[in-house]
């Protein structure tokens, strides 16, 4: 036996849960406890709606109706299982894909399409959503979730944050500065990586060396944890006892999940990854195993689904037909830069309007 | 060998030429390998040369460039790409603290050889932070050589002549002209002087100075209103290649000067500045800019808008002449 020189400082762990398996078979010692049938239903209708409002943009993107777009399909679990642990109060942080969320937050489908056509217009924050713009810029977003969370904190409101954030986001310095101030601050922040295994071309294997994304909340000295992201139901009872947990300072949740489609209508990802990997992701398919749990105990049946389908449809295709109506003012342009008017972009606006430059 | 080439298969041209020239050049970004990078510029590079040579990095823009200064430090040559302009404002202080001050910090006994490639200008119906200018802001640091073709023949020789500099270099490629139209381009190597700007066309009655992605606009126009007028392509916006300028506008005594990038504070304002210091008795006609208004660049349904189009260019030209 040798002298003990080094002793052990520091011992860190991440646990990974699931609570509802591919077939919707329910782990009962961890099934959450505040979640009656009609959440579960509710929660599944919003995975449909998601997955519909992504078909249709789609079909709008390939018609030249819409810009550049980001496709959810895949990640409804982590995103509707996430925004269902919201309470009212909870600020919601976006990066570029989290649609289904907006969706649960109310946000005005009209404006949506709008705004995914290319007009800030439908970019007009209600008053009762209660979360950010979209982030575009990978990562930003993370800071400013920090600084939300110490602000809810510093006015005692009864409050958390919830941040979303890519596997590729995580390997962006505004990431790790952002959970560590969270932690110096023990702010109410509660950040989701949605790891879909794909960053564009880059698999998660190439961007960290790390096992996990999860244990990056390690060095910043708050709690870590990996979750099923296609288990709807691990994904609401990590989120719900994070924020449950958010007065005593932040959590950070991976849910492992995937990208079933391109990044966005711009790539091709059969340059970069194989369909047998696709297909193995499908057997997983998030929204298969709630309908399977669903169906099992008597709470859901073809004809309910049909109905819903329909449903949601109209509902989409009324928000497009009214976000057709939309007439851009390119004034608007101007008018929403300062919170004043700087003489010189009045002349400018004004050169503008007299020319005819616009029609 | 001549061969037909748009800008993009011009840039992976050069770049190859550049890995074979050059044991010590390196490429690296988000999606520059497997994948090709978005735009496909560095397409089939990694095949060729290896993934030591062409190679991925995690998503982080400060650590491309930073990283790339100290990989020219130890004697390499980086050639990072990042993924678009707008992003390369997380890499800025890397850019401006380091890139462009390491040869002074160091009175030349360190300088830091590299290229820095993105994709600039807007014209493509792209999301918001896809269609940034940011060449006054580099230009701005002092220290960076900030180089933008304006088409597959300039691009490739502008590359070959930049990959010879010992000092930093933005190299901005216009995404609106990566595919717009093709040229010959030789396939030998061949370079362009960098800090020198070219005279397009001549002309005796006005002087049209742009760069980048607004010459085939300015020179459509000059062709279609038959405007008796000389056009200097730029190639190199810092260092700032005035004298020809200057001497052009001596013999036409009108100048406009066109970018795609916003008016205020813009490359335009240092082109107007030199020319009023070094000739303005010469003037007979206020200095026009045609750029885009004041203020951010917009989502792409108000881009038809915001953008220095044909018709403002045409219109600014009568407006020059006439007075
Ligand atoms: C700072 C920054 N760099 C690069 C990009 C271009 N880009 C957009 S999304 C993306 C990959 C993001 O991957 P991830 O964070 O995993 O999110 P995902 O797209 O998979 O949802 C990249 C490189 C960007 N938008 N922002
Ligand atoms: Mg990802």
């Amino acid at each position: 036996m040798g002298f003990l020189l080094i002793k052990r400082v520091f011992e860190g762990a991440i646990d990974y849960l699931q609570v509802m398996d591919e077939q919707g078979n329910i782990d009962q010692a961890n099934f959450p406890k505040d979640l009656p049938d009609q959440k579960i239903t509710d929660m599944y209708k919003y995975m449909l709606f998601a997955r519909a409002l992504d078909a249709k943009m789609l079909s709008l993107q390939r018609q030249g109706r819409a810009a550049t777009y980001a496709p959810l399909i895949g990640e409804e679990a982590t995103q509707i299982g996430s925004a269902f642990a919201f309470r009212n109060q909870d600020v919601f942080v976006p990066n570029f894909r989290q649609h289904g969320i907006f969706l649960v937050r109310n946000f005005p489908l009209d404006n949506f399409f709008v705004y995914w056509k290319g007009y800030e217009d439908g970019g007009k924050i209600p008053e009762n959503f209660n979360g950010t713009a979209v982030c575009v810029p990978v990562g930003s977003q993370m800071p400013h979730a920090a600084g939300i969370a110490f602000a809810l904190k510093h006015m005692n409101k009864d409050a958390a944050v919830i941040a979303y954030v890519g596997d590729g986001g995580t390997s962006e310095g505004d990431f790790y500065e952002a959970l560590n101030f969270a932690g110096v601050w023990k702010a109410p922040l509660v950040t989701v990586i949605e790891n879909n295994q794909w960053a564009i071309s880059v698999p998660r294997k190439d961007q960290t060396a790390a096992q996990t994304l999860a244990q990056k909340a390690i060095a910043a000295g708050i709690k870590g944890v990996q979750v099923d992201g296609n288990d709807l139901l691990a994904v609401y009872k990590a989120v719900s006892e994070a924020i449950a947990n958010s007065k005593n300072g932040p959590t950070l949740i991976e849910c492992v999940t995937y990208r079933m489609s391109m990044h966005t209508t711009a790539d091709d990802p059969t340059k970069y990854r194989t369909d047998e990997e696709v297909a193995e992701w499908q057997k997983r398919d998030p929204i298969a195993r709630v309908k399977a749990y669903l169906v099992k105990k008597n709470l859901w049946n073809d004809e309910l689904e049909k109905q819903i389908a329909d449903e949601q449809l109209k509902k989409i295709d009324e928000a497009v037909e009214k976000s057709e109506q939309f007439k851009p003012d390119p004034r608007s342009m101007y008018e929403n830069v300062y919170s004043f008017m700087p003489e010189e972009l009045k002349d400018e606006e004004d050169a503008a309007t007299a020319s005819n430059f616009w029609q | 060998m001549d061969t037909q080439m748009n800008m993009v298969s011009a840039i992976n041209n050069a770049l190859g030429t550049i890995l074979k020239q050059d044991d010590k050049a390196i490429i690296f970004g988000e999606d520059v390998g497997r994948d090709g990078g978005v735009f496909r510029v560095t397409d089939g590079l990694q095949a060729k040369f290896g993934e030591g040579r062409v190679m991925d990095t995690p998503l982080a823009e400060s650590g491309i460039i930073g990283t790339a200064i100290g990989m020219a430090i130890a004697g390499l040559h980086p050639l990072p790409e990042i993924q678009f302009a707008g992003f390369m404002y997380l890499g800025f202080d890397q850019l401006v603290s380091h890139a462009a001050r390491y040869r002074m910090r160091t009175r030349s006994t360190i300088s830091i050889p590299m290229i820095v490639r993105t994709p600039v200008s807007g014209g493509v119906r792209a999301l918001e932070h896809h269609s940034e200018n940011p060449e006054a802001m580099y230009a701005h640091a002092g220290g960076l050589v900030v180089v933008e073709p304006s088409g597959p023949y300039d691009a490739k020789g502008l590359l070959l002549g930049a990959a010879k500099l010992k000092d930093p270099v933005i190299f901005l490629e216009p995404t609106k002209l990566y595919r717009l139209f093709k040229e010959e381009v030789p396939e030998d190597a061949y370079e362009l002087p960098i800090g020198k700007s070219k005279v397009v066309r001549q002309g005796s009655k006005l002087t049209i100075v742009s760069y980048g992605v607004m010459m085939p606009a300015v020179k459509n126009v000059v062709e279609s209103k038959k405007v008796d007028a000389e056009i200097i392509d730029l190639r190199t916006i810092n260092p700032l290649d005035d004298a020809t300028i200057v001497e052009s506008v001596k013999k036409t005594t009108r100048l406009l000067i066109v970018h795609e990038a916003q008016q205020s504070f813009g490359v335009g304002a240092e082109i107007a500045a030199r020319v009023a210091e070094k000739a303005i008795y010469e003037l007979e006609a206020p200095i026009l800019r045609v750029a885009a208004p004041s203020l951010p660049y917009p989502d792409p349904g108000y881009e038809r808008y915001y953008y220095p189009t044909e018709k403002k260019i045409g219109a600014a030209i009568d407006k020059v002449l006439s007075s």
